[in-house]
């Protein structure tokens, strides 16, 4: 039973409260992400988890075991951490042998662990160097070496992939994923960019001014976004959110629509719009619309060969059955799917 | 663009230079000079001093009279110890100041650098009646206590200094990793901060060495280092010039020769984080 659970859990840093009060669970093997914009505390949350915060009130359980005032040391968990943190004065084996050092295991134990790990993370050629001789894939590798080797309750990134390019990101994405199938341990990260929280997470846990806005698995996300805040958050490009009198006709004070979600005429439809930037990813294309009757832009996304100049008259209507209605106070209007 | 620097403008930063450097080496030189000379010839006009016959003369009344090898020995029992005794209690002083800082920590900072700035005679006779009471006057453990007392301050200084570098992720990691708070300050943050500390020690080993106020005060002739030696030469009528100029080699060598070798380590020490 590899079980997390926070009851209660808050933080204040002086009269500021960056958590308020929040119930979690995270089960067996899952891969939970945190998410949401900068400064929304799930750096902070990751951190409380680790120990490396003390919480404000509530309880935090490891395995079952009330941990909330155990040292970091103590909590079985290990942590990849954004700038990699590795140790700059030891070479890659030291720095994987450091936590297996620190446990007191014997030797022939550590060297087959470190053999194991470099080998599972193709670092065996990289063993004697140091740190600064790597380059950042390297790196990210070693601190996850580091992590695995002692084969801890949980693993927790904090933000791992956002010092690396965009080509190595998505490399590095599909190897942490792997190692979840491979290891299948409870792996917790923290990231701002929703399409890491997408493509990794069986849960996502989306984080706004210290509160969770919604805990489900992505695509339930994606579908059934409770309010406002989860529409506009998840997916890329954003959901449009209308509100006013076109909303209304509608059957609601805001409707989301997703870019997708939209047919295309180039002489008739619901709303009328003049075409601004196009994005052409080449599977898809973007279309921003400027529509007079919603005061504000739209994006759309059309098949790749459809061919509209800048400032062309478009024809838009979204597909009814895929509306997201939500009421006045940005909650999901009850009575819908 | 680089600056244009005309020859006669080089010429004249060079000769500048090298004034600057010949005063302040000069009295430097001028007793390496008087040392070998007699106390007859070390009071005469400086050309006249020049062209007088050199000799080991005051080389050899000066090891008669007094025994050099145990002011030495005082001098590197006095200066080590300070130095070790003050890192063992800085370091652990300085990681909690530049990791887990509290409201006071800024106002601890300053305030021991404040003692700095009181005038040592102030404190001499409290701290002279200390030492009688506690019967460590005239011996090296007083000597080891109250100089790394007073050199605490900078020796805390400086660590904080040099700790405030290191990224508090990596100490944190050690923490994720298991390590106990020894363990962290031994294998991580020591490692981390070794030109730091070394650059500490050396400063500190300068500082002590170098120490007369408390060393002056505070012996007599047990614990007495090469301060001490140095200024048993010395009398008001200025009568022994070349004894005293002898006994001065005798007692900042050691402290130059090891400032020379470790300038390198010293600088780096200095300037470490300066440029990122």
């Amino acid at each position: 039973m590899r079980q997390i659970e926070l009851k209660q859990v808050s933080k204040h840093f002086g009269d500021i409260e960056v958590i308020k009060p929040i119930d979690l669970q995270i089960n067996d093997g899952e891969f939970v992400v945190f998410v949401g914009p900068s400064g929304c505390g799930k750096s902070t949350l990751l951190r409380l988890i680790a120990g490396l915060e003390d919480v404000t009130s509530g309880q935090i359980f490891i395995n079952g075991k009330d941990t909330t005032q155990l040292a970091p040391s103590d909590r079985e968990l290990a942590m990849v951490f954004q700038s990699y943190a590795l140790y700059p004065h030891m070479t890659v084996r030291k720095n994987i042998d450091f936590p297996l050092r620190m446990a007191g295991l014997d030797k022939n134990e550590r060297a087959r662990r470190v053999q194991e790990a470099a080998k599972a993370l193709n670092l065996t050629d990289y063993l004697e160097r140091r740190p600064g001789q790597l380059s950042g894939g390297q790196r990210q590798r070693v601190a996850i070496g580091r992590a695995i080797v002692r084969e801890p309750t949980a693993f927790l990134f904090d933000e791992p992939l956002s010092n690396l390019d965009a080509a190595l990101r998505v490399v590095m994405r599909l190897e942490i994923s792997e190692l979840h199938q491979r290891l299948g341990s409870t792996m917790i990260y923290v990231t701002h960019d929703q399409v890491e929280a997408m493509t990794l997470a069986d849960k996502i846990v989306v984080l706004q001014a210290g509160v969770i806005e919604q805990v489900g698995s992505p695509l339930d996300l994606y579908h059934n976004p409770k309010n406002t805040f989860v529409a506009g958050f998840i997916g890329s490009p954003k959901m449009n959110l209308l509100s006013g009198s076109e909303a209304e006709k509608l059957g609601a004070h805001t409707i989301g629509i997703r870019p997708e979600h939209f047919t295309i005429e180039k002489d008739s439809g619901l709303w009328e719009g003049k075409v601004g930037v196009t994005e052409r990813l080449g599977s898809d294309t973007f279309v921003h619309l400027h529509c007079p009757q919603l005061e504000q832009a739209i994006t759309v996304r059309a098949d790749s060969t459809l061919s509209v100049e800048y400032g062309e008259k478009l024809y838009i209507t979204p597909d009814t059955d895929q509306l997201h209605k939500f009421d006045a106070n940005g909650l999901r209007s009850h009575g819908q799917t | 663009m680089a600056r244009t620097v005309t020859p006669q403008k080089k010429i004249l930063n060079t000769a500048l230079s090298w004034t600057l450097a010949i005063i302040i080496f000069f009295p430097i030189f001028w007793i390496l000079v008087l040392s070998f000379k007699t106390e007859g010839d070390a009071i005469r006009t400086p050309i006249e001093v020049l062209t007088s016959t050199w000799t080991l003369e005051s080389y050899s009344i000066v090891q008669e009279r007094s025994d050099y090898l145990k002011h030495f020995t005082n001098s590197i029992i006095i200066a080590l110890g300070s130095t070790v005794l003050g890192i063992i209690i800085g370091v652990p002083a300085a990681w909690s100041m530049a990791f887990v800082p509290s409201k006071r920590t800024r106002g601890i900072l300053m305030w021991m650098l404040s003692t700095k700035m009181l005038p040592a005679v102030g404190v001499l006779y409290p701290i002279y009646l200390i030492f009688i009471e506690l019967g460590i006057l005239d011996s090296r453990t007083g000597l080891v206590v109250i100089l790394m007392l007073m050199n605490l301050p900078i020796i805390i200084w400086m660590l904080y200094t040099y700790f405030r570098e290191i990224p508090a992720e990596i100490l944190e990691a050690a923490r994720m990793d298991g390590a106990s708070l020894t363990s962290e300050i031994l294998y991580v943050l020591t490692p981390m901060a070794v030109p730091g500390i070394a650059s500490t020690l050396l400063l500190n080993i300068i500082l002590a060495w170098n120490e007369a106020f408390w060393t002056l005060n505070l012996t007599a002739a047990k614990a007495a280092p090469l301060t001490a030696f140095i200024a048993s030469y010395s009398s008001p009528e200025g009568l022994f010039f070349a004894k005293l100029s002898a006994a001065s080699v005798m007692a900042i060598t050691p402290i130059l020769i090891m400032g020379w070798f470790s300038q390198k380590q010293l600088v780096r020490g200095l300037t470490f984080g300066a440029v990122k």
